[in-house]
């Protein structure tokens, strides 16, 4: 049986309950919530509660007084147990009181030592100790990360200290904290060999369209309301940005707006807005995988050959006259004016439909529907949206900004109902100091660990081991180095700290690597680490966010962290405090001083340190008062008690994001040039699977906290596998069977969903799943750039296992909705 | 500032929907619930209410009923084939509110694969495992209403495995 509560009644919310603002921790979208609190010896009655409604009739649909189970827990608030409801706030124009079935569990998926859940939580530091973590505090913990530390360090020479640190907003990112590991790496030291959580180098997942001086989030998604034609590249946003889909996207399909689709499956998106919009009104390219650039150029070519584009929009607001950035190293393509990218992106529709695997005459249709005027000769509004599915496909440089140039060239950036924007996976929240010294392209970090670069490696809320490339290969050499330190450690058990920190650093010089790891929960990669530090989450404390149309909100302290835990910009903090304390005993005063300035007592001094210094008019005081509706970035002033902020960017037709002074956007000359990263076209050849990846509604990023949420585990024990019902016949595979998907870099698992809608020998795979992870059959071949290709896998699949109690059970039938 | 943006249709459907024919159909069966001492209990005490007799159902055609009560509409099924929680001979028989637990609009029945789905947001809901949510927005499955066969061939339903929409306690008091 499905998994159920078994809970008949709620603790209904007294008036006067405190309310807090409550941006969601998890995906781009940001939606509004609010957090009730209060004291667990009150409760509110059916006819005298915070909703003002009678709770002993049934409320209606869509009714703002009601809540599910998954919104309530009884969690820690200034050391007393308090009843917490975290509820969809209707008043936010993100999502006017939906939730989605990720956010809306977000009070179930706090730490509750009432009610048990997220158990997992980190609560104190760890430190590797009688061959186990032992508990030990913050002071213990840190000085032996410092002292290990400033072995490997010294000034103008921090290239042994390895950094994997996340860049997000939301969750336990945000500005603060990404301010305060920032202040740490960048500005006390210039570490250069540093990653992001979800990639294996430090560099933008967008550079071209940055180059091309567009930045990535410039729209509001007020456009897709108004817009004539929405253009979803690579993207689901039903799944992954669920109430901008829901609460945009299908308001403007209401309002006439025809959608294209540019995917290499049918996802449950299409379905949706077949519903709403009518299936003649969708339009699903369904190219071969990778194939994207030759659609693009395809589209961009036939579209300026009809003259379709916004000749005034181009002489005004775009660079003129050839080549305005050549192609280097730097710059997989040559950038410069409107004609010198027809020239070398021009591809004919039929070539492009023979490299795509499409209609010639789809290809047409598409190109109509972004950019034919209409019959009155008005100009056609076209959004258009990308995600994972280019980010992280094939050419990724090259193949955004032959996205871009569409919009370009049709003036549809800056304009109402247009943008050409990232959809984005989780909030964004980076400030920093510069990372000019890391390069371009950037060092590639995996490749230099398992090359057995790298002493000390300091890890901030990332799990390489679910959710990297090559990742066999990763967690074979990443668990042999890192044992080499353990086995060092255990063998002078009882040791001074002096002389364990000499047995550590001689396991190092021999080639072991000493692993420090930030997390919030016991992470598979924490599993090798020799400290472990625990963080807490947004409303474990204030924390500040934008989400994809750039609206800047602060999420409110609702409830204490588990034990010990800190929010990460004070474990930075501490930690610089440390090694100051550390290099300052050693006599290296100079090298000392650098990490002075971490005399932070709260997230908020971390914000007013940095965020702040940067954007003058913004407190916090003032985020409170702008509530769930924000302000969106850039913040302009601050006018009659409200920040102003700026709805939609480059509405002056200026094009700033590449820094050029002429404020002219550039179009990118980049042709097709096939599968790009090394490795792709080979493993193609030999493998008869697409291992096509990405992600679901129910889980959350790596499953980090869903691992231990009853409701998901239930639905999938085991990441999915999306397979043809004839290549599952031909493997002997039925539905909830364990399949094992390997190929020459590596192997995993998978549980077999059939889905009639999957093409012949074209699979989809969940990614980051801690019960099979994906990664382990990407090979290591990047994009120019170092930008991982995690889309284009191709692997032989077997069968390992019938279906186990946990997945003969489940529902196995088609996610399309049938009315 | 209010700016709810969504669409009048869930509005309309609610105003015209299934709620009110459905506790109109099944107002007839319904027999009023215990007195008020369940408030002094941990847990909600459910009536024991007749939704019909098994010779009414024919196979994979549902029949609208209500349960605990006539605001709270739900579906009666014989599936046609045993699934696990089935009651009656051929353990086929299940039944489950039909408020969708996401934003409550009224699921509708698609007999060609046996699941519940919705209008607004389009998730959809397993008839066949327990209510499970095949694909959407809910954060909890459907809720199930537990029943009894008597004898004669009565079915009774006796009780509620979550949260129903729209309720802050399964038994309005």
């Amino acid at each position: 049986m499905a998994y159920k509560r078994q809970i008949d009644r709620l603790p209904i919310i007294p008036a006067g309950a405190r309310e807090q603002n409550v941006t969601c921790h998890y995906c781009i979208v940001g939606c509004g919530y609010r957090a009730y609190t209060w004291p667990v010896n009150r409760q509110g009655s059916a006819q005298s509660n915070w909703s003002g409604e009678d709770l002993s009739q049934q409320q209606p649909m869509e009714t703002d007084a009601w809540y599910a189970p998954s919104m309530y827990n009884v969690v820690k608030q200034n050391g007393q147990d308090v009843h917490l409801v975290i509820k969809p706030d209707h008043d936010c124009v993100v999502n006017a009181g939906l939730g989605s079935v990720r956010g809306a569990r977000m009070a179930e998926n706090r730490r509750s030592d009432i009610y048990g859940t997220q158990q997992q939580r980190l609560t104190d530091p760890l430190v590797w100790r009688y061959g186990t973590w032992q508990p030990t505090t913050w002071d213990d913990a840190l000085d032996l990360v410092a002292r290990v530390t400033a072995r490997v360090i010294d000034k103008e020479n921090e290239d042994d200290l390895f950094v994997s640190m996340f860049d997000h907003g939301g969750s336990a990112g945000g500005y603060e904290n990404t301010w305060g590991t920032g202040k740490l790496y960048f500005g006390s030291m210039k570490v250069k060999h540093c990653r992001i959580h979800n990639r294996p180098a430090y560099n933008s997942e967008v550079h071209s369209s940055r180059d091309m001086g567009v930045d990535e989030l410039n729209y509001g998604y007020g456009d897709y309301e108004v817009t004539d034609t929405i253009f979803l590249v690579g993207a689901n946003p039903i799944e992954t940005q669920t109430n901008l889909f829901l609460n945009h996207m299908m308001p403007g399909m209401r309002s006439g707006a025809r959608v294209l689709v540019v995917d290499p499956r049918r996802t449950v998106t299409i379905n949706a807005c077949e519903e709403v919009a009518g299936a003649e009104n969708v339009l699903h390219l369904q190219i071969n995988s990778g194939t994207d650039l030759a659609l693009f150029n395809a589209l961009f070519t036939h579209i300026a050959d009809q003259g379709w584009v916004d000749a005034d929009f181009i002489a005004k607001s775009t660079f003129a006259e050839g080549i305005a950035v050549p192609e280097d190293e730097a710059h997989p393509a040559n950038l410069g004016s409107f004609e010198a990218a027809r020239e070398a992106c021009r591809i004919s529709t039929a070539e492009a439909a023979e490299i795509c695997g499409v209609a010639e005459a789809d290809i047409v249709k598409a190109a109509e529907w972004i950019a034919r005027p209409k019959d009155d000769g008005s100009r056609r509004k076209c959004v258009t949206a990308y995600e994972k599915g280019i980010i992280w496909g094939n050419d990724n440089y090259r193949t955004i900004g032959a996205l871009l140039n569409i919009a370009l060239a049709t003036g549809n950036v800056g304009r109402e109902g247009g943008g050409c924007c990232r959809l984005g996976g989780h909030q964004e929240g980076y400030y920093r100091p510069s990372d000019a010294h890391v390069g371009r392209p950037a060092p590639y970090i995996d490749q230099l660990l398992i090359a057995g670069r790298g002493k000390v490696h300091h890890i901030w809320a990332n799990d390489h081991y679910k959710t990297t490339l090559n990742a066999s290969a990763f967690k074979r050499e990443y668990n042999r180095r890192t044992n080499m330190v353990k086995e060092a450690m255990d063998a002078r058990a009882g040791a001074t700290r002096e002389e364990m920190v000499d047995a550590i650093v001689a396991a190092i010089n021999a080639g072991g690597l000493f692993s420090v790891n930030v997390d919030i929960i016991h992470s598979q990669i924490g599993q090798q680490a020799h400290v472990i530090l625990p963080a807490v989450e947004s409303g474990e404390m204030n924390l500040t966010s934008m989400n994809g149309e750039r609206r800047l909100r602060l999420t409110e302290k609702y409830m204490d962290g588990p034990g010990q835990a800190l929010p990460d910009c004070l474990i930075a903090a501490r930690l610089a405090n440390a090694l100051e304390r550390v290099l300052r005993e050693e006599g290296r005063n100079d090298y000392a001083d650098q990490f002075k300035g971490y005399d932070w007592q709260t997230e908020e001094d971390a914000f007013m340190d940095g965020y702040h210094q940067g954007n003058p008019e913004v407190t916090y005081e003032r985020l409170r008062t702008m509530g769930n509706n924000g302000v969106q970035e850039p913040v302009k002033g601050f006018e009659n008690g409200q920040l102003v902020g700026t709805p939609r960017l480059y509405e002056d037709g200026v094009f700033t994001r590449h820094g050029r002074e002429d404020g002219k956007a550039l179009f990118m000359a980049g042709g097709w040039r096939g599968l790009e990263a090394p490795g792709k076209a080979q493993q193609k050849a030999n493998h008869r699977f697409l291992i096509n990846n990405g992600r679901s509604n129910i889980n959350w990023q790596n499953w980090f906290l869903d691992q231990d949420n009853d409701f998901v585990s239930d639905r999938f024990p085991l990441p999915y596998l999306q397979i043809n019902p004839e290549d599952a016949a031909e493997l002997g595979l039925k539905n909830g069977d364990m399949a094992e998907v390997y190929n020459d870099v590596g192997a995993t698992q998978a549980m077999v969903y059939i889905e009639p809608t999957a093409r012949r020998n074209e699979t989809f795979m969940l990614f980051g799943a801690p019960s099979g992870t994906q990664g382990n059959v990407i090979n290591a071949g990047t994009n120019t750039l170092i930008l991982p290709n995690y889309k284009q896998t191709w692997a032989n699949i077997r069968k390992i296992a019938d279906a186990s109690p946990a997945t003969a059970k489940l529902s196995f039938k088609s996610w399309e909705v049938e009315l | 500032m209010k700016c709810n943006k969504l669409v009048d249709v869930g509005r309309r459907q609610f105003l015209r929907g299934g709620v009110m024919s459905a506790a109109g159909a099944a107002a007839a069966t319904i027999v009023a619930p215990a007195p008020a001492k369940a408030q002094s209990l941990a847990r909600v005490d459910y009536p024991s209410n007749r939704l019909a007799n098994l010779s009414e159902l024919k196979p994979n055609e549902p029949m609208d009923i209500a349960y605990p009560d006539a605001d709270s509409p739900g579906v009666l099924l014989k599936l046609g084939s045993a699934v696990e929680g089935g009651v009656g001979p051929d353990g086929d028989v299940v039944a489950f509110s039909v408020l969708c637990p996401h934003k409550g609009w009224q699921l509708s029945y698609n007999a060609g694969d046996k699941t519940l789905n919705c209008p607004g947001h389009f998730s959809r809901f397993d008839c066949e495992a327990g209510g499970q949510q095949t694909w959407g927005h809910a954060t909890q499955n459907l809720p199930q209403f537990m029943l009894r066969i008597d004898d004669k061939g009565d079915i009774f339903a006796e009780g509620v495995d979550e949260l129903i929409y729209g309720r802050l306690s399964n038994m309005l008091a």
